[in-house]
Formats: C-alpha cells, structure tokens, sequence
C-alpha cells in the first residue's frame, strides 16, 4: 500500500506537471468556490437577518416570567460569556398634580437593551434620536401619548406609586414594543434601581419579569438548551413569531430563500463533480490498464487513483473556499449600502461546511467510477472497446443518492423536507433522462435529411447515446436549480412588497366611543388623516359549543382551551378585508345581515376544533347570544389592519355597549396634531405605528436584498459551474474537430455542426429544466414559503433559450482551439 | 541441451458471444517454449494471434485450457496474482507504444520498476533508456518524441525489469521500414544480452524469419 501511495503522489506529481489534471482540478476549484461563495454570502446575510429579528426581542434570548427571576441565570450566562439585562413591567396610575394616566411602567436595568436602540425625542411626538443609555435613577422617560395625556413636557415631574421622578426625556420607540396592541396604555421607561421605591412591588401585583440574554449564536444555542432545562415551569422562552409576527414571517421566509440557495450550491457542486469524475475515469481507462498490465493489482490501481484525487480535491477545495471567501467580500462590497454595511463578519463554518461537501460528494459521485477504473481488464491494451465492467445499480448509483440525501438533510434538518426535496430531485432526474433519450433517438432519426454540419452534430449526439444523456441530465439539474431559484426570489419578492405597500395604515385608534367616532374621524380628515378600517370592537366570552359549557369541555391543545376560554375582541362587518379569505362557508350575504352567523378564524378553527354550522353561545356583557358558524377565514395577522378572531355579520351586536378601533394613514405635519386628537378624545388610545412598520420595512428590505444578492450569486457561480462543466467534455470533441478538418471540412461545417450538437442538448436540458422549475417552484411557495405562486409561461422559452445559450458558449469556448490552430497539432496532443 | 520450459498451454479455447452467437476465436491450442527461445506468432487478421498472445501472458483467461508461465499455472491463479507475474516476470512491447502520455521518456521507464516495489528505479531506468540510445531524450514527453523513439522507450520499458519473457504485439506494425528494422535489430539485441524468451505476433515475414521458432495461427488453431 505504500508503494501504492507513493506511486500516487508520484503519478499526480508527473501528470500535474503534463497539465492533464488542470481541468479536473479547475472544476472542482470552480464547483467548491461557488458553493462556499453562496455559502459565505448565505451564512452572513442570515446572521444579520437573526440579529435584526433579535431586535423585537430586544435580545437573542428572553426569559419572562410572573414571578422574580433569580440571579443563577445572569451568573450562568456570564459565565458562558453572553450579556444579559433585566426588565419589569406593570401597569400603575401616573400623576401630574391632578391629572393621571394609566401607564406601563417598565423597570430597565443598565444593558437594556441587548439589541435594538431605544430612541427618545426632547418633545413630545418629537424627532427620535437614538440612545445607548437607561434612564438614570430619579429620571423617567414618558411616551409622547402619556405626556400629552398629562400635559406634561420635559423637565416636569411625575408621580409613580410613592416616587416622584423628572422628566429628562421622551420615549419615542423601545425594539421590544411589539405590534401586539396588548400595551393599549402608554408607556414609561424607569431605572429599574427606583422599582422597590415606588413601592408598586406588592403580593398580588402583576408584574412581568424578562431577563434578556444576548451573544454569540452557539453560546446563546447552548444556552438556550441549559435554559429549557433548568427554568421554572412558570417561565417561559419568548419567541420571535410571538413578538412580532410581521418580522418573524418575513425573516422565517428569507431564512427558507437562503436555505434553498445552499441547496442549489450543492446541487451545482454535484454536477460539476459527477461530470470531472466521470472524465477523470474515462481519461484514465487507458492508464489503468496499462498499469495492470505492467504489474498492478486492482486495490493499486484504486489507490493510485484515489490518492490523486484525494490530492486534487483538498487543494481545490481549500483553494476553493479561500477563493469562495474573496468572491463572497466582493460581491458584498457591491451590495454596498444596502446590505454590507451592517453585516457581522464571515465565519469559518462556511469555509468547513463548503469543504465537507465537496468532499462528502467527491466520495459519492466519484468513488463508483474509481471501482470501474480498478476494475478495467488488463485486455484493454490490445483490444481499446473493452471497458471496465458495469456495476450494478446499488453500487453505481447508491454513494451518490446517499451523498445527496445526507447532504439535503443536513442543509434542511427536516426529514419530511428532506424527503421531499429527494423525490423532486428523482422525478426532476428521471425526467431528464428520459428527455436525453428521447433527443437522441430523434438525433438519430432525422438526421438523414440535412446539410453535412447538421448531420454532423446530430450525428454526435446520437452516437455518444449515454454521453448525450449524462449532459442533458447534468445541465438540466443545474439550470433547474437557477431557474427555480429565479421564480422563488420572484414571487417572494412580489408578496413581501405587497404584504407591506408605502401606503400601510401607520396609525391605530383603539377606544373611540361609539358616539363620537364620527366627530374623530372629522378631525382626523381635518388634519389630512385617512381612516382605512374602522370597525366596532365589544368583550365577550364563548360560554358553550353546541350546548356543552366551554368549561366542561376536554380540548385537543392547550391553545384551543385558551382561545376558547379567553374574554375574546368581537366585530361585526358587512365587509371582509382584503388581508382575510374564507377557506370554508361563505361570507355574510345582505340577507344574512342581522342573522345569528359567526365567522371565525382557521387558528381557532383547527385548535378547538370546530366544523362549519356548530353552535357558539356568547356572553356578552351579561346578553346571551347564539350563533351558527358560518364560514371560516384565513387571516393575515401581519398586514398590520385591525383583525379579530370572531367576526358578526352586522344587525345582530348593533346594541351592544362598544367602542370602535380604525387604523389610518395619516402623516402628521407637526407634533401638535396629533396632541390636539389626544386632547379632544382623551379616552381613544392613540399608537403610532412608524417606528414598528419602519423596523418592519426595514428587515424585509433587507430581506429583498439579502435575496437578490443570494441569487446573484448562485447563479453566476451556476454558470461558471455549468461552463466549468461542459469543458471536462471537451476532449473527443475537440479530437473530432481536428478530424474532420484533417479530411477537409470549413472551420464553419465544424463550428455549425458543434453548435447543433450543443444547442440541442441545451435547448432539450432548458425546457425540462423549466418543467421540473416550475414544478418544484409551485411545491415551494405552497408549502414551504406559504406564499401565492404565479407560473410565468415565458419561463419555458427563457428557460430553453439559456440553456441553449450557456451550453453553446461554453462548447465554442471548448473546441475554439481545435478550429484556430492546424489540425495536426491538435491530433498531437490528443 | 534440453532448455526449461517458460511458457507452455495446454488445449487453449476462447470463446466470446457476439450477435451472430458465440464465435470461438482461439480453438484447442497447444504449445511449448523454452528458456531463452524466440518464437513468432504469424498468421492473417483474425486468425486469433493477439488473442493466444493475451491469454499466454495472463491478460485475458481462457474459456478452457490452462496457461503456465514460468512454473505458475495462470488459470488458477486470481487477476492480482497474474498482476503480480507480469511485473516481475513479463514484459510487453506493444503495436500502438502504450506510453502514458503525462510521463517523461525516463517516467515511463521508471514505472514497472515502481510498481514492483524496486529501489534506484531512476538509475536503471536512465541507464536502459542509454542503453536504447535515447539518453539525451529522458526528459522528453511521448508526444515530443518520434514513433520509432517512442517504440525505443517502450523497448527500455519492457526490458527493463529483466523479465522471463517478453511478449511483442506487431511492435513495428506502427513504424516505417528503416525504423521497423532498427526497432527490430533493437529487441533481439536486448533479449540476447539478457536471456529473455520472446514471443512476437507479426505480419512481418522479415522479423519473423529472426525468430528461432515460427507458429502460424490460422481460424484460431495452430497449424
């Protein structure tokens, strides 16, 4: 054996010099520096995403319990060198003299926040600036809507339980202020050292406790996982999802983008891989049995071969990577401005990661063809058709399935995913075979009636059958990957920017009294306000399901008892909005209207669960109502439009003592305007929205971004892989080339009939490239992505016309040589 | 002097399938060569030459018969035995060289003295290539030299592991007269000095009539 590497090392040394490995080696460099490119680009852009998503929890990690939390939490963290803070929060009365307000007060300890700014103003609905600070001790921060409420200003003094603290600043936006409309009363900021002093602690105060903890994404992993383990049953892990749902869907879905992106990335490393082998073998046919010939044994021959390739391929790969990590800064740097600046530094899990896979497909894609190559008979010096035997089916094919299918569920961490993207990724292979056998049993049959190029061309295709098919199939699964990508990045484009256009309501109104909600919209109209959806909002509690008391009744989850059991929002409206759509039933019709009919959201549907006609019996302020279901709705939580669980039809709670809730565009001119509202409906609770949909708009354009660069980058890496690939073909063709001219054919008869040959295989690869894109594409934004699909029928032709384009360019690029110089220099070189 | 027998088989058949059915190629061949003989293997395309020349030098394996080469009976040993018999004992001059084209002149010399595991592969190698008169062309890729050059190097290959024999497959089928002879000249020099027994397939009646034995193939038998 240790001739056998010897002999290796030295063989690689000798052919390396004789330039014969160059292409296998530039295609496994091209392969591994795309796929850890993406990998760097995909990697940084999702921890900028994670880090911006912290952001609504003010921390990567938040800890919230009833009760106090204790210090062995802070100390463990420390200890596994992450940062942590604390924040209390509970309601209490305010005062200015006379004059008093119910607030949210929020005790922050020094640190807050862990990530995200809080921004204050020196007025009230003032300019924001950011801050890197907590009040200090005697100092509170207000918001606008409380010291309007006070009319208070910077510089007074505020009572808080048995304290009075001064007005140094005025609290614009905390990261953590969610979008929930839970904290429907105003909000105060106070240093969490004056929290005991106001003497609001109590037994029997509701008090929230958070503890926030931030720091590297392994720490905080681990972390986490020590944290699930060791809390109280009473605390509990906040979540992103539930902090805001508008930032969690979109970077959940960005984070699903980038994930199908590295799944290209490999997809693209395997068929640049599959193809070098697959010439490393028929390149070494001759060799192999030369060596046997002279003396070598099969396990030699097998070692020769893999010490080489083991050789080539970790330095392509690390050459690979470092390549990968300098294209990733440049094409970052050109998404300057955008997105880069605000990236945390590339890792190394990319680099290993990008390693790994090269050399975990390099072991299922290569390893069959080195069994043949070990296995070619010494017979083949003399007689050249005799190859090596056919492995059987398991052994030829299995390494490589396996390759993929571990590396799929390695990227997803989801075995339903994973399987799913198998058996895609088997249709969309047979598929393409079938196809490259369909081109060259057509190749072989019409040839007959064409000029000498076109005979040529179609000739080669039907002749090298199985080399033929290999292309079609190799060059189909890549351009499959860059075109399914290509109507991914679009439709997820499309819905994010429709999910949250310029003109979203940016304020929301809760409390308008019934009788002077005409008056509030007047003035609002009056101070250039537009109210988009004004609804009518009444407390009830569902008391029984089909007769039986909702107390009695045994639930499937402890949501469905919770949404069940809850003092719910109720509505009526003889409109559905736009962002809710009946899965179920049908909406109320205006013979309906003051019939009893309910309508209700598919959450509540599928937790309780409920079926369309079952009957709901209401507690509405002592009135017992009963109502049939009558359809369910599907609602989008996060268009940020006032949305309920249960919905009337109108004429039925028209009585019922209620407020109103409306959201509206209105941009004030200046700070006044919207004080002016608060002091005329000193009731209505009034929300600024900027600052929640600037954090949101924000994350989705960078979420665009991230996209855009992501796919860029696949797909020139794509197709440098693609041409990477069709070059390791290029031997026999270039041979032939330098043939035909020997017997007399024009450098245009060649260059024409190499063309057709390309152009089909192109043309054949891109339009099952775009059946199985479209396809995967549908599967994807149904129910991986949970976002509309729209097929674009000119996929087909962009598809076709790319293939055919890429494949032709990079055929011209292989056989250029063969038709420039003298044909007997390149018969020659061989 | 009776001379020890190298290579002998015994009632040799090879038979392959082919879409006209099976076809018998070599049919009950039976033959003798001692220590140190030249032989040719004459006889038309077809007559089944290179495929007896394949099976005597445990390339290929017989449908039937038994080979023995050197004292080892070919047809019971496995492919890695047989491997390991031709690189100690065998060597082959082929019609179309057989040089590997990543290697220098003296790499390609260099290689059956690797793959068996011998040390100062380079020195004997460079003295073998000297010895073919191609000592200034050790560095010189196949493709840089000239067919009856390559044929020198793939001589100095063949001989340089001192084998029992050396089998030669129309080794200047490839070359034109003038170089065909000094080719010719070359390996009869190189089996004297070193005592090799020879078996060539030829057309050539020339280089035939050198050999000391003449086997004439037709329809795959000896005749």
């Amino acid at each position: 054996m240790r001739t056998a590497l010897t002999l290796g090392l030295k063989t690689l040394a000798r052919e390396w010099r004789s330039g014969d490995l160059a292409v296998l080696f530039l295609a496994l460099f091209v392969a591994v520096a795309a796929l850890s490119g993406v990998g760097f680009v995909v990697d940084r852009i999702d921890r900028a995403m994670r880090l911006q998503a912290s952001e609504v929890l003010a921390a990567d990690l938040r800890l919230v319990s009833p009760d106090v939390i204790g210090p062995q939490y802070a100390e463990q963290a420390a200890r596994r060198d992450l940062e942590s803070a604390r924040v209390a929060s509970l309601l209490s009365v305010v005062l200015k003299g006379e004059l008093t307000q119910l607030a949210n007060v929020h005790a922050v300890a020094e640190g807050y926040p862990l990530r995200g700014n809080v921004r204050v103003a020196e007025q009230a609905f003032g300019a924001p600036l950011l801050v890197r600070a907590v009040p200090a001790a005697g100092e509170i921060w207000p918001d606008s809507r409380l010291l309007a409420a006070l009319d208070a200003r910077v510089g007074d003094t505020l009572s808080v339980g048995e304290i009075t603290l001064r007005v140094t600043r005025v609290l614009i936006a905390r990261p953590d202020q969610g979008s929930g409309f839970v904290d429907l009363a105003p909000s105060l900021l106070i240093n969490d050292a004056d929290l005991v002093a106001t003497g609001l602690i109590q037994p029997g105060s509701r008090v929230r406790y958070a503890a926030l903890f931030a720091g590297s994404q392994r720490d905080v992993a681990e972390f986490s996982t020590w944290l699930d383990a060791n809390k109280a049953p009473a605390e509990r892990l906040s979540d992103i999802a539930e902090a805001s749902p508008e930032v969690d869907s979109a970077s959940v879905r960005a984070g699903r983008f980038l994930l199908l992106a590295s799944l290209a990335g490999v997809l693209l490393c395997a068929v640049a891989i599959a193809m070098t082998a697959r010439r490393y073998v028929k390149r070494h046919l001759d060799l192999a049995a030369l060596l046997k010939t002279l003396g070598a044994s099969q396990a030699m021959v097998l070692a020769i071969a893999l010490t080489q390739l083991v050789c080539i391929a970790t330095v392509a790969t690390v050459a690979g990577a470092a390549m990968g990590f300098v294209a990733q800064q440049g094409l970052l740097s050109l998404l300057q401005g955008m997105v880069a600046a605000d990236l945390p530094p590339p890792g190394w899990q990319p680099a290993v990661m990008g390693l790994a896979t090269a050399l975990l497909l390099l072991t299922g894609f290569a390893l069959p063809p080195l069994l043949q190559l070990a296995r070619v008979p010494a017979i083949r010096v003399l007689r050249r058709d005799i190859g090596p035997p056919r492995l059987g089916t398991v052994l030829a094919y299995g390494p490589a399935v396996l390759a993929i299918a571990l590396l799929i569920q390695w990227v997803t961490g989801d075995v339903v995913l994973s399987l799913g993207f198998v058996a895609g990724l088997a249709l969309a292979l047979g598929a393409l075979a079938l196809a490259g056998w369909l081109l060259v049993v057509v190749a072989g049959r019409v040839r007959g009636g064409m000029g000498a190029a076109w005979r040529y061309g179609f000739a080669n295709l039907a002749r090298r059958r199985a080399e033929s098919i290999v292309q079609i199939v190799a060059l189909g699964l890549g351009l499959s990957a860059l075109l399914l990508l290509t109507i991914i990045r679009g439709d997820l484009i499309d819905d994010w920017r429709a999910r949250l256009p310029q003109d979203a309501p940016n304020f929301f109104f809760v409390n308008i009294p019934s009788a002077e909600r005409e008056q509030f919209r007047s003035l609002l109209a009056a101070q250039g306000g537009d109210m988009t959806r004004l609804l009518p909002m009444i407390r009830g509690r569902m008391v029984e399901i089909n007769g039986e008391p909702v107390a009695d009744r045994r639930f499937l989850s402890p949501r469905g008892e919770g949404l069940a059991s809850r003092e719910q929002n109720l509505t009526w409206s003889a409109e559905i909005g736009p962002d809710n759509t009946v899965t179920e039933g049908s909406w109320f019709s205006a013979e309906e209207h003051g019939q009893p009919l309910v309508s209700v959201a598919t959450e509540m549907q599928e937790s309780i669960p409920l079926v369309l006609g079952d009957k709901l019996t209401f507690d509405i302020a002592g009135e017992i109502v009963e109502a049939s279901v009558s359809s369910f709705r599907r609602v989008q939580w996060d268009s940020l439009q006032p949305n309920f669980f249960l919905m009337f039809p109108p004429g039925l709670l028209d009585g019922a003592a209620g407020t109103w809730m409306g959201s509206a565009r209105f941009r004030p001119t200046e700070p006044a305007e919207v004080a002016e509202l608060v002091r005329q409906f000193p009731g209505v609770s009034i929300f600024d929205m900027d600052d929640l949909l600037a954090q949101v708009r924000s994350i989705i354009d960078k979420a665009v971004v991230a996209v855009q660069g992501v796919f860029l980058s696949t797909l020139l890496a794509g197709v440098v892989v693609l041409l990477a690939a069709v070059q390791a073909t290029r031997d026999e063709r270039r041979y032939e080339s330098a043939m035909l001219r020997t017997l007399g054919a024009s450098r245009r008869t060649v260059l024409v009939g190499v063309l057709v040959e390309f152009a089909a295989v192109g043309v054949m690869a891109g339009v099952v490239a775009a059946a199985a894109a479209s396809t995967g594409a549908y599967f994807i934004a149904r129910f991986m992505l949970e976002i509309p699909y729209r097929p674009d029928p000119l996929l087909w032709i962009s598809g076709a016309l790319t293939g055919a384009l890429l494949v032709c360019v990079a055929g011209w690029l292989a056989t250029r040589t063969a038709l420039t110089q003298p044909p007997m220099q390149t018969l020659r070189q061989g | 002097m009776q001379r020890k027998i190298v290579l002998e088989a015994r009632d040799l058949t090879r038979k392959v399938n082919s879409p006209e059915g099976e076809l018998t190629i070599v049919s009950d061949v039976s033959l003798q060569i001692g220590s140190g003989e030249t032989v040719a293997l004459v006889g038309a395309s077809g007559a089944g030459k290179s495929t007896l020349l394949a099976m005597l030098a445990g390339l290929d394996t017989p449908s039937t018969g038994q080979v023995w080469l050197d004292g080892q009976e070919l047809t019971r040993i496995d492919e890695d035995a047989r491997a390991a018999l031709r690189a100690n004992r065998v060597g082959f001059v082929f019609q179309a060289f057989h040089l590997v084209p990543s290697l220098t002149a003296l790499e390609n010399v260099m290689l059956p003295l690797e793959l068996s595991g011998r040390g100062d592969a380079a020195q004997t190698a460079r003295a073998m290539l000297a010895r073919v008169g191609l000592a200034e062309r050790v560095g010189h890729y196949p493709r840089q030299l000239s067919g009856g050059e390559q044929q020198r190097v793939a001589l100095a290959r063949a001989s340089v592991t001192r084998p029992a024999v050396l089998f030669a497959d129309e080794p200047t089928g490839n070359l034109d007269t003038t170089t065909g002879e000094s080719i010719c000249q070359l390996l009869f020099e190189l089996n004297r000095e070193a005592g090799t027994t020879l078996l060539l397939v030829t057309h050539n009646p020339q280089l035939a009539s050198r050999c000391e034995r003449r086997l004439t193939m037709s329809a795959g038998s000896l005749v």
